[in-house]
C-alpha cells in the first residue's frame, strides 16, 4: 500500500514539474534540427554543407539562382557586360549594411571574391580568365577578363559549397587557409556567437537593418525577409528523437528526416512533409584510376553495363516517392541535363559487361570497394555495387568502415594492398554537380583532380571549352560532349537521384523551394 | 602506515597511470586509419586542400614530435584547441561538465535510493515472490540495453502520457524545475542497470550477514525487524555494496555516452562521441584523460570509505 502511495506521489511530483515548467518559447523562435551539428564557422575554409547552410543564414551573395536556375542580381542592383564580353560592371544596391552597421562597399566584395576564388574549384577556374578586379567607386566595381567566359555569372551565383559569400574586407583579407574569427555578415540573420554551444545549439537573430530586394523570394533570389525573430539550430543527433521532438512540438523543423521514419510523420496531422523538387541528390560510383584494375578505362567502362540505378535507389531510399532513376550526368530537369550516349547503359546487362571485361583483359584483380556503414543514406550502396559487379564478373573485396575512415582513406594514393582503395560510393547535392566545372568528379586534372585522380586531356579540354563559352546553347552542346567522354573514360558513374524532404510543424509556413535549405521567408503562424 | 601517507602514495601512483593512459590514447588515435584534415576539408576539397589543413594542424609532423608538444602543453595545463570548434578544449569541457555531473548525480541517487531498500527487502523475504521479482528485475536490468530502456521510457512518459519532454537539457541557472524535469527520464534510463547491479549485490551481502550470530542476538533482544535490517545487517554488509556503487560511478562514464546521445544532453558523453566521430584528437585526448582521472579518484575515494564503514580496515 505504501509503495502504491509512493508511486502516486512520485507521479504527482513529476506531473507537477511538468506544469511548473516554463511556458513554451515565444512563437517567433524557429527551432530547427539541421542535418548535422555546426562545428566550423568559415564557409570558405571548408566545403561542409552544414557550414554552407550557416553561411546562407548570415551572409549574402552578389548574384543568385532562382528556383528555375536562372541567375539574377542579389546584392547587386544591376550588372552589365561590355560588348566584347570582357568587362563586367557590378553596382551594389543602396542601403546594404554589415551587421555592425557599416555600409557594404566594392572593396569588401572584391576582397571576398578573391578569398573565395582561392579556395573554390570553380572560383579558381574563373580566376584564370580574370585580368583584374577593380573598384570604380564605393558601390561599383568591375571584373576585367583576359578572354570571355561564362564562369563569372556561374561562379558568383554558385549555390553550393563553396558559395561566394560576401564578407567585410577586414574579414575577407584573412588568409584563405586560415579560418575567419569575425562573423560579421550582411545577410538576413545575425550569428550570436555567445550563444553558440557546439553539440547543443546555434543561435541567430533577425537583422533588423537588412534591406531585402523588392521581388518575391524565389530559390536563392528575391526578398530575403526574416519572418522570425530568432532561429535556433538544435543539435539532436538521434534521428528518432528528432522525430519525437517534432511531433511533440519541442522543435519546429527538421532539415533531413530519415526516409524510413517519414511514414510516421506523414500520419501526424500536426506535421507537414515537404519535398522541394530542387533538393535533389545524386549517388555516384567513384573508381580510383591510379591502380589496377581501374587504371584501365575499358574495365571502368564495363561498370556502365554492370550497374542499374533502381537497385541502388531502392536499397538506400526504398520509397518510390523520393527516388528518380536519371541517367543524365548533370541532373535531370536542369539546363544541362541530357541522356545522350546513355542508350543501353545502366541496365545491368551482365553479359555485355562480361564481354567488355574479357576484351579489356581483366585478370581477376580484386576491386577494393570501401563500404561506409554509419551514414544511413550511403550504407546500402556498396553491397549493391558489390553484388552487381560480381554478376558482371568482377572480383570484389568490400571493406566496411565508418564514413570518416573512408574520407581519410580515399585521400591516400597508395595501392589497395598498402592502405589505398579502388572504389567507393557517395552522394552529391545536385547543386554541386550541375555543370562540368563544378562537378568535382568530372575534373580530370590528374594530381589536381579529386580523390581517384583521373587524368584525361580530352576531358580537360572540353571543360576548358565549356568555361570559355558564354552562349547557353553552345554550353549545353559541350556539356553533352563532356558526358560522352565521361561514359568513355569513366571517372564516375551516376547511380541515381533522390530527394531529401524536410519536415515541419503545420504552423510553419513559407519554406522555399531551393537547391539548399534556407530559412528566410519562413514564418510561424498562430 | 598513516592514512595520510597512504593517501599520498596513492596520489603519487596516479601519475604513472595517467602517463600510460596518455601514451596509449595518443598512439591509438594516431594509429587508427583516420584523418581529421580530410573530415574538416569537406567533400568538395581537393587533395591539396586536405594537405594544407593537415599542415596547419601539425599532423604532418613526426608522431613523436606531436606527442612531446602535446604532453608538454598538458603538463602546463594547456589541453590545446579543438580542431573543429576553434575553442580551447578546456572551455569545451567546462561547458559540458554541468550536464554530465547532474545526470550522474541523479542517476546514482535514484539507483541507491531504489536499489538498496529493494536488495534488503529481497534478502529479508528470501525465496518469496518479492525476492523473485527483485531478482527477475535485476536480470532484466542487466540484459536490456540502455538505449532500449530510454526509448521505452520516452514513448511512455513523453510521447504517450505527455508528462515530460522528449529530449534536451536545461541548465540549473535557468530554473531548477526545468532542470529536474529534463533529468528525470535520462536518469531513470541510466539508473536501471545500476539498480539491478546494486540491488543484487545488496541482497547477497545482506543475506550473508543475516545468518550471522549477532543478528540472531539482536532479534533475541527483541529489536524490531527494521532496526535489525538497516542498523545491523545493512551496515555490516556495506563494504561490498559501496564497492559496487563506486564501480557503478565509474561505469556511468560509458552509460552517459549513450544516454546523452539519446536524450540530446550536451554533456561530456556527447562531446566524446562527437569528438571521436570527427577525429578531434585534442578533445578526445583531454576527455579520456579526464575520465581516467575521475576513475582513479573514485577508486581512491571508495578505498577511503572502507575505513569509515569498517573500523577494522586500516592502511
Amino acid at each position: 500500500m505504501k509503495m502504491l502511495r509512493n508511486a502516486i506521489l512520485a507521479a504527482a511530483f513529476t506531473a507537477g514539474l511538468a506544469v511548473a515548467a516554463p511556458p513554451a518559447m515565444a512563437q517567433t523562435t524557429l527551432r530547427v534540427v539541421m542535418h548535422s551539428d555546426l562545428k566550423i564557422l568559415d564557409p570558405i575554409w571548408t566545403t561542409a554543407y552544414i557550414v554552407r547552410n550557416h553561411g546562407y543564414m548570415i551572409y549574402d551573395t552578389l548574384l543568385a539562382q532562382d528556383e528555375k536556375g536562372a541567375i539574377k542580381p542579389q546584392m547587386v542592383e544591376k550588372y552589365e557586360t561590355s560588348a566584347d564580353k570582357k568587362t563586367y560592371t557590378f553596382t551594389l544596391r543602396e542601403g546594404l549594411l554589415w551587421h555592425d552597421g557599416k555600409p557594404v562597399s566594392s572593396e569588401d566584395c572584391i576582397a571576398s571574391i578573391k578569398r573565395w576564388a582561392v579556395k573554390d574549384s570553380l572560383g579558381q577556374k574563373m580566376m584564370t580568365y580574370v585580368a583584374s578586379i577593380d573598384a570604380v567607386d564605393a558601390k561599383t566595381f568591375t571584373i576585367k577578363l583576359k578572354e570571355p567566359t561564362g564562369l563569372v555569372e556561374l561562379g558568383l551565383s554558385k549555390p553550393s559549397s563553396n558559395v561566394p559569400f560576401m564578407m567585410p574586407k577586414r574579414v575577407a583579407d584573412t588568409d584563405p587557409n586560415k579560418q575567419i574569427e569575425d562573423f560579421t555578415g550582411s545577410g538576413p540573420f545575425v550569428f550570436v556567437k555567445d550563444e553558440w554551444k557546439p553539440g547543443d545549439k546555434t543561435v541567430y537573430v533577425k537583422f533588423d537593418k537588412y534591406k531585402p530586394r523588392s521581388e518575391p523570394a524565389s530559390g536563392l533570389t528575391g526578398g530575403k525577409i526574416a519572418k522570425v525573430d530568432r532561429v535556433e539550430w538544435r543539435a539532436i543527433s538521434d534521428a528518432q528523437q528528432a522525430i519525437n521532438a517534432l511531433q511533440k512540438g519541442e522543435i519546429d523543423f527538421i532539415e533531413a528526416p530519415s526516409h524510413d521514419l517519414l511514414p510516421t510523420l506523414k500520419n501526424d496531422p500536426n506535421v507537414t512533409v515537404f519535398v522541394s523538387p530542387l533538393a535533389k541528390n545524386q549517388y555516384v560510383f567513384r573508381p580510383n584510376t591510379l591502380h589496377k584494375p581501374f587504371d584501365n578505362p575499358k574495365i571502368r567502362h564495363a561498370l556502365w553495363y554492370a550497374f542499374n540505378q533502381e537497385d541502388f535507389l531502392m536499397a538506400t531510399i526504398g520509397d518510390e516517392n523520393y527516388i528518380k532513376p536519371c541517367k543524365a550526368l548533370f541532373i535531370c530537369d536542369t539546363p544541362l541535363a541530357s541522356t545522350k550516349g546513355m542508350d543501353g547503359l545502366l541496365t545491368s546487362n551482365a553479359k555485355k559487361a562480361q564481354e567488355l571485361l574479357k576484351e579489356a583483359g581483366y585478370d581477376g584483380t580484386p576491386v577494393l570497394l570501401m563500404h561506409s556503414t554509419d551514414l544511413k543514406v550511403l550504407t546500402n550502396l556498396a553491397p549493391v555495387a558489390k553484388s552487381l559487379m560480381e554478376k558482371a564478373g568482377f572480383k570484389v573485396d568490400m571493406q566496411s568502415m565508418d564514413w570518416q575512415t573512408l574520407v581519410a582513406r580515399r585521400a591516400k594514393k597508395d595501392p589497395p594492398s598498402a592502405g589505398g582503395w579502388n572504389a567507393f560510393l557517395t552522394s552529391w547535392v545536385a547543386a554541386d554537380v550541375m555543370n562540368p566545372i563544378s562537378t568535382a568528379y568530372v575534373n580530370a586534372g590528374c594530381d589536381k583532380a579529386s580523390f581517384g585522380w583521373p587524368c584525361d586531356e580530352k576531358l580537360e579540354k572540353l571543360r576548358s571549352d565549356f568555361a570559355s563559352e558564354t552562349d547557353p546553347a553552345k554550353q549545353k552542346a559541350i556539356a553533352e560532349e563532356v558526358q560522352l567522354r565521361v561514359i568513355e573514360y569513366t571517372p564516375e558513374i551516376p547511380v541515381g537521384e533522390w530527394v531529401a524532404p524536410v519536415a515541419m510543424r503545420k504552423n510553419v509556413k513559407g519554406y522555399l523551394t531551393s537547391p539548399v535549405p534556407v530559412l528566410w521567408n519562413v514564418e510561424i503562424t498562430k | 602506515m598513516s592514512m595520510y601517507g597512504y593517501l599520498f602514495r596513492r596520489l603519487l601512483g596516479t601519475i604513472p597511470v595517467m602517463l600510460v593512459v596518455a601514451v596509449f590514447i595518443f598512439l591509438m588515435l594516431r594509429l587508427t586509419p583516420s584523418d581529421p584534415a580530410a573530415i574538416i576539408a569537406g567533400d568538395n576539397a581537393t587533395t591539396e586542400q586536405v594537405a594544407q589543413i593537415r599542415s596547419q594542424l601539425g599532423l604532418n609532423r613526426p608522431m613523436i614530435e606531436q606527442f612531446f608538444i602535446w604532453s608538454g602543453n598538458v603538463l602546463t595545463g594547456d589541453f590545446g584547441e579543438s580542431f573543429f570548434f576553434k575553442k580551447t578544449v578546456a572551455s569545451l569541457i567546462g561547458e559540458r561538465i554541468e550536464p554530465t555531473l547532474s545526470l550522474a548525480l541523479f542517476t546514482i541517487l535514484i539507483a541507491v535510493l531504489v536499489a538498496v531498500p529493494l536488495g534488503v527487502l529481497a534478502a529479508h523475504r528470501h525465496g518469496s515472490w518479492i525476492d523473485r521479482i527483485v531478482m527477475g528485475f535485476s536480470v532484466l536490468g542487466f540484459s536490456v540495453p540502455v538505449f532500449v530502456v530510454g526509448y521505452l521510457l520516452i514513448y511512455l512518459f513523453a510521447v504517450w502520457l505527455n508528462w515530460l519532454p522528449v529530449q534536451g537539457y536545461q541548465r540549473i541557472s535557468e530554473g531548477v524545475g526545468g532542470w529536474v524535469q529534463r533529468l528525470i527520464l535520462p536518469s531513470l534510463t541510466l539508473s536501471v542497470i545500476y539498480i539491478a547491479l546494486i540491488a543484487r549485490m545488496t541482497r547477497t551481502s545482506v543475506l550473508e550477514v543475516l545468518s550471522e550470530d549477532y543478528i540472531r542476538t539482536a532479534r533475541a533482544k527483541g529489536q524490531n525487524e527494521r532496526t535489525v535490517l538497516f542498523r545491523h545487517a545493512l551496515r555490516n554488509a556495506a563494504v561490498p555494496i559501496v564497492t559496487v556503487i563506486g564501480l557503478g560511478i565509474a561505469l556511468l562514464i560509458g552509460g552517459v555516452v549513450v544516454t546523452e546521445s539519446v536524450f540530446t544532453i550536451p554533456g561530456l558523453g556527447r562531446l566524446t562521441v562527437d569528438a571521436v566521430l570527427a577525429r578531434d584528437y585534442p578533445t578526445i585526448q583531454a576527455v579520456i584523460l579526464l575520465f581516467s582521472f575521475v576513475y582513479v579518484m573514485i577508486n581512491l575515494a571508495v578505498d577511503m570509505l572502507y575505513t569509515l564503514l569498517d573500523p577494522r580496515i586500516r592502511y
